[in-house]
Protein backbone atom coordinates (compact mmCIF):
# COMPACT_ATOMS: atom_id res chain seq x y z
CA UNK A 1 0.00 0.00 0.00
CA UNK A 2 1.31 3.20 -1.08
CA UNK A 3 0.80 6.34 1.57
CA UNK A 4 1.35 9.72 1.08
CA UNK A 5 3.56 11.16 3.47
CA UNK A 6 5.35 14.32 2.40
CA UNK A 7 4.12 17.16 0.32
CA UNK A 8 6.47 20.12 -0.33
CA UNK A 9 7.14 23.87 -1.56
CA UNK A 10 9.94 24.75 -3.54
CA UNK A 11 11.54 27.64 -1.75
CA UNK A 12 14.32 29.97 -3.28
CA UNK A 13 16.53 30.02 -0.17
CA UNK A 14 15.87 27.17 2.28
CA UNK A 15 16.98 28.76 5.83
CA UNK A 16 14.81 31.35 5.01
CA UNK A 17 12.19 29.01 4.48
CA UNK A 18 12.94 27.42 7.65
CA UNK A 19 12.81 30.76 9.82
CA UNK A 20 9.52 31.54 7.82
CA UNK A 21 7.92 28.39 8.10
CA UNK A 22 9.19 27.56 11.49
CA UNK A 23 9.73 31.40 13.30
CA UNK A 24 6.64 33.02 12.06
CA UNK A 25 3.83 30.11 10.92
CA UNK A 26 4.71 28.03 13.42
CA UNK A 27 5.39 24.81 12.27
CA UNK A 28 8.01 22.51 13.88
CA UNK A 29 11.24 21.59 12.51
CA UNK A 30 11.17 17.46 11.31
CA UNK A 31 14.35 16.79 9.14
CA UNK A 32 17.57 18.08 8.65
CA UNK A 33 19.83 16.23 6.60
CA UNK A 34 22.97 18.06 4.66
CA UNK A 35 22.93 16.82 0.94
CA UNK A 36 25.67 18.36 -0.84
CA UNK A 37 24.69 21.98 -1.52
CA UNK A 38 21.35 21.73 -0.06
CA UNK A 39 19.49 20.26 2.77
CA UNK A 40 16.65 17.54 3.39
CA UNK A 41 14.50 19.84 5.55
CA UNK A 42 10.96 19.48 6.71
CA UNK A 43 8.88 20.97 9.20
CA UNK A 44 5.82 19.36 10.28
CA UNK A 45 2.39 20.42 12.10
CA UNK A 46 2.65 20.65 15.77
CA UNK A 47 -1.11 20.04 15.62
CA UNK A 48 0.33 16.69 14.03
CA UNK A 49 3.94 15.99 14.56
CA UNK A 50 4.22 12.46 13.64
CA UNK A 51 2.07 13.54 10.13
CA UNK A 52 2.49 14.22 6.88
CA UNK A 53 5.56 16.43 6.28
CA UNK A 54 6.52 19.32 4.47
CA UNK A 55 9.80 19.57 2.39
CA UNK A 56 10.92 22.64 2.08
CA UNK A 57 12.51 22.11 -1.58
CA UNK A 58 15.00 24.16 -3.19
CA UNK A 59 14.52 25.52 -6.13
CA UNK A 60 17.03 23.54 -7.94
CA UNK A 61 15.75 24.47 -11.90
CA UNK A 62 15.43 27.89 -13.98
CA UNK A 63 12.21 26.33 -15.03
CA UNK A 64 11.06 26.38 -11.24
CA UNK A 65 11.61 30.33 -10.81
CA UNK A 66 9.97 31.18 -13.77
CA UNK A 67 6.57 28.77 -13.14
CA UNK A 68 6.34 29.87 -9.18
CA UNK A 69 6.72 33.82 -11.14
CA UNK A 70 4.16 33.17 -13.30
CA UNK A 71 1.85 31.59 -10.28
CA UNK A 72 2.61 34.15 -8.13
CA UNK A 73 1.49 37.55 -10.91
CA UNK A 74 -1.82 36.10 -10.96
CA UNK A 75 -2.30 35.32 -7.64
CA UNK A 76 -2.18 31.45 -7.57
CA UNK A 77 -1.09 29.83 -4.41
CA UNK A 78 1.27 26.92 -4.51
CA UNK A 79 -0.23 25.03 -1.99
CA UNK A 80 -2.52 25.17 0.54
CA UNK A 81 -2.84 24.82 4.75
CA UNK A 82 -5.77 24.29 7.11
CA UNK A 83 -6.42 25.99 9.89
CA UNK A 84 -9.63 26.25 12.36
CA UNK A 85 -10.05 30.01 11.78
CA UNK A 86 -8.94 31.63 8.63
CA UNK A 87 -9.85 35.01 9.89
CA UNK A 88 -7.87 34.65 13.71
CA UNK A 89 -5.03 33.35 11.46
CA UNK A 90 -5.11 36.62 9.10
CA UNK A 91 -5.00 38.62 12.14
CA UNK A 92 -2.35 37.21 14.07
CA UNK A 93 -0.32 36.64 11.25
CA UNK A 94 -1.08 40.14 9.89
CA UNK A 95 0.19 41.39 13.27
CA UNK A 96 3.54 39.44 13.00
CA UNK A 97 4.43 41.28 9.59
CA UNK A 98 3.31 38.60 6.89
CA UNK A 99 1.85 40.00 4.01
CA UNK A 100 -1.37 38.79 2.54
CA UNK A 101 -2.51 39.26 -1.40
CA UNK A 102 -5.91 38.76 -0.35
CA UNK A 103 -7.72 39.27 2.74
CA UNK A 104 -10.05 36.46 4.26
CA UNK A 105 -13.08 36.08 2.27
CA UNK A 106 -15.64 33.81 2.47
CA UNK A 107 -17.40 31.80 -0.40
CA UNK A 108 -19.81 29.51 0.69
CA UNK A 109 -18.73 26.93 3.44
CA UNK A 110 -15.09 28.07 3.19
CA UNK A 111 -13.23 30.96 4.26
CA UNK A 112 -9.65 31.70 2.86
CA UNK A 113 -6.75 34.32 2.59
CA UNK A 114 -3.36 34.23 0.95
CA UNK A 115 -0.25 34.94 2.07
CA UNK A 116 3.34 35.60 0.68
CA UNK A 117 5.47 32.79 2.17
CA UNK A 118 8.93 35.52 1.15
CA UNK A 119 10.65 32.74 -0.33
CA UNK A 120 8.68 33.34 -3.73
CA UNK A 121 5.20 31.26 -3.12
CA UNK A 122 1.80 32.26 -2.25
CA UNK A 123 -0.10 29.96 0.40
CA UNK A 124 -3.68 29.54 1.05
CA UNK A 125 -4.98 29.23 4.40
CA UNK A 126 -8.71 27.98 4.61
CA UNK A 127 -11.17 27.52 7.40
CA UNK A 128 -14.34 25.44 6.76
CA UNK A 129 -17.38 27.42 8.80
CA UNK A 130 -19.27 26.12 11.18
CA UNK B 1 -18.01 49.13 -23.11
CA UNK B 2 -21.82 48.28 -24.09
CA UNK B 3 -20.54 44.96 -25.24
CA UNK B 4 -18.21 44.28 -22.46
CA UNK B 5 -21.10 44.89 -19.81
CA UNK B 6 -23.34 42.92 -21.74
CA UNK B 7 -21.87 39.62 -20.94
CA UNK B 8 -23.41 38.15 -17.34
CA UNK B 9 -19.51 36.79 -16.40
CA UNK B 10 -18.81 40.29 -16.81
CA UNK B 11 -20.69 42.01 -14.78
CA UNK B 12 -20.31 38.96 -11.84
CA UNK B 13 -16.38 40.33 -12.26
CA UNK B 14 -17.35 43.69 -11.86
CA UNK B 15 -19.30 43.13 -8.47
CA UNK B 16 -16.85 41.20 -7.27
CA UNK B 17 -14.16 43.82 -7.29
CA UNK B 18 -16.73 46.79 -6.37
CA UNK B 19 -16.69 44.50 -3.32
CA UNK B 20 -13.28 44.75 -2.81
CA UNK B 21 -10.86 46.22 -5.46
CA UNK B 22 -7.57 45.17 -6.47
CA UNK B 23 -7.86 41.61 -6.72
CA UNK B 24 -5.66 38.73 -8.04
CA UNK B 25 -6.77 36.52 -10.92
CA UNK B 26 -7.32 33.60 -9.08
CA UNK B 27 -9.17 35.49 -6.19
CA UNK B 28 -11.82 36.86 -8.76
CA UNK B 29 -11.59 32.86 -10.06
CA UNK B 30 -12.47 31.69 -6.84
CA UNK B 31 -15.25 34.30 -6.08
CA UNK B 32 -17.09 33.44 -9.49
CA UNK B 33 -16.84 29.85 -9.13
CA UNK B 34 -17.93 29.81 -5.23
CA UNK B 35 -20.27 33.23 -4.98
CA UNK B 36 -21.68 33.03 -8.69
CA UNK B 37 -21.37 28.79 -9.49
CA UNK B 38 -19.50 30.52 -12.73
CA UNK B 39 -16.82 27.56 -13.67
CA UNK B 40 -15.03 29.73 -16.50
CA UNK B 41 -11.76 28.53 -17.03
CA UNK B 42 -8.81 31.06 -16.14
CA UNK B 43 -8.27 31.82 -19.44
CA UNK B 44 -11.86 32.66 -20.02
CA UNK B 45 -11.77 34.62 -17.34
CA UNK B 46 -8.67 36.41 -18.11
CA UNK B 47 -10.03 36.88 -21.40
CA UNK B 48 -13.20 38.79 -19.90
CA UNK B 49 -10.97 41.18 -18.28
CA UNK B 50 -8.80 42.30 -21.39
CA UNK B 51 -12.28 43.00 -22.84
CA UNK B 52 -13.23 45.17 -19.20
CA UNK B 53 -9.80 46.38 -19.48
CA UNK B 54 -10.61 47.55 -23.09
CA UNK B 55 -13.87 49.21 -22.00
CA UNK B 56 -11.98 50.93 -19.62
CA UNK B 57 -13.95 49.55 -16.69
CA UNK B 58 -10.77 47.64 -15.22
CA UNK B 59 -7.37 48.73 -14.79
CA UNK B 60 -4.35 46.26 -13.88
CA UNK B 61 -1.91 47.68 -11.63
CA UNK B 62 1.57 45.54 -10.87
CA UNK B 63 2.99 46.13 -7.22
CA UNK B 64 6.13 44.27 -7.13
CA UNK B 65 5.40 40.35 -8.36
CA UNK B 66 1.79 40.82 -8.08
CA UNK B 67 -0.92 41.97 -10.86
CA UNK B 68 -3.53 43.18 -9.16
CA UNK B 69 -7.43 44.38 -10.88
CA UNK B 70 -9.03 47.56 -9.92
CA UNK B 71 -12.33 48.76 -10.98
CA UNK B 72 -12.92 51.94 -12.30
CA UNK B 73 -17.05 53.03 -12.97
CA UNK B 74 -15.72 56.55 -14.76
CA UNK B 75 -16.91 54.79 -18.10
CA UNK B 76 -20.36 53.81 -16.93
CA UNK B 77 -20.69 57.51 -16.37
CA UNK B 78 -21.35 57.58 -19.99
CA UNK B 79 -24.71 56.01 -20.20
CA UNK B 80 -26.30 58.37 -17.39
CA UNK B 81 -25.08 61.18 -19.26
CA UNK B 82 -26.57 59.89 -22.47
CA UNK B 83 -29.86 58.82 -20.94
CA UNK B 84 -30.19 61.01 -17.62
CA UNK B 85 -31.68 59.12 -14.83
CA UNK B 86 -34.74 61.05 -13.33
CA UNK B 87 -33.44 63.28 -10.27
CA UNK B 88 -33.98 66.69 -8.82
CA UNK B 89 -35.11 68.95 -11.47
CA UNK B 90 -36.15 66.35 -14.02
CA UNK B 91 -39.89 64.83 -14.47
Amino acid sequence: MLRINLTSVVVDDQQRAFDFYTGVLGFLPKEDVPMGEHRWLTVVSAADPDGIQLLLEPEGHPAATTYKAALVEDGIPFTSFAVDDARAEYERLSAAGVRFTQEPATMGPVTTAVLDDTCGNLIQIASMDG
Amino acid sequence: MFKAIADPTRRAILDELVDRDGQSLFEICTRLAMKHGLSSSRQAVSQHLDVLEAAGLVTVRREGRYKLHHVDTAPLGAIAERWPPPGPGRP
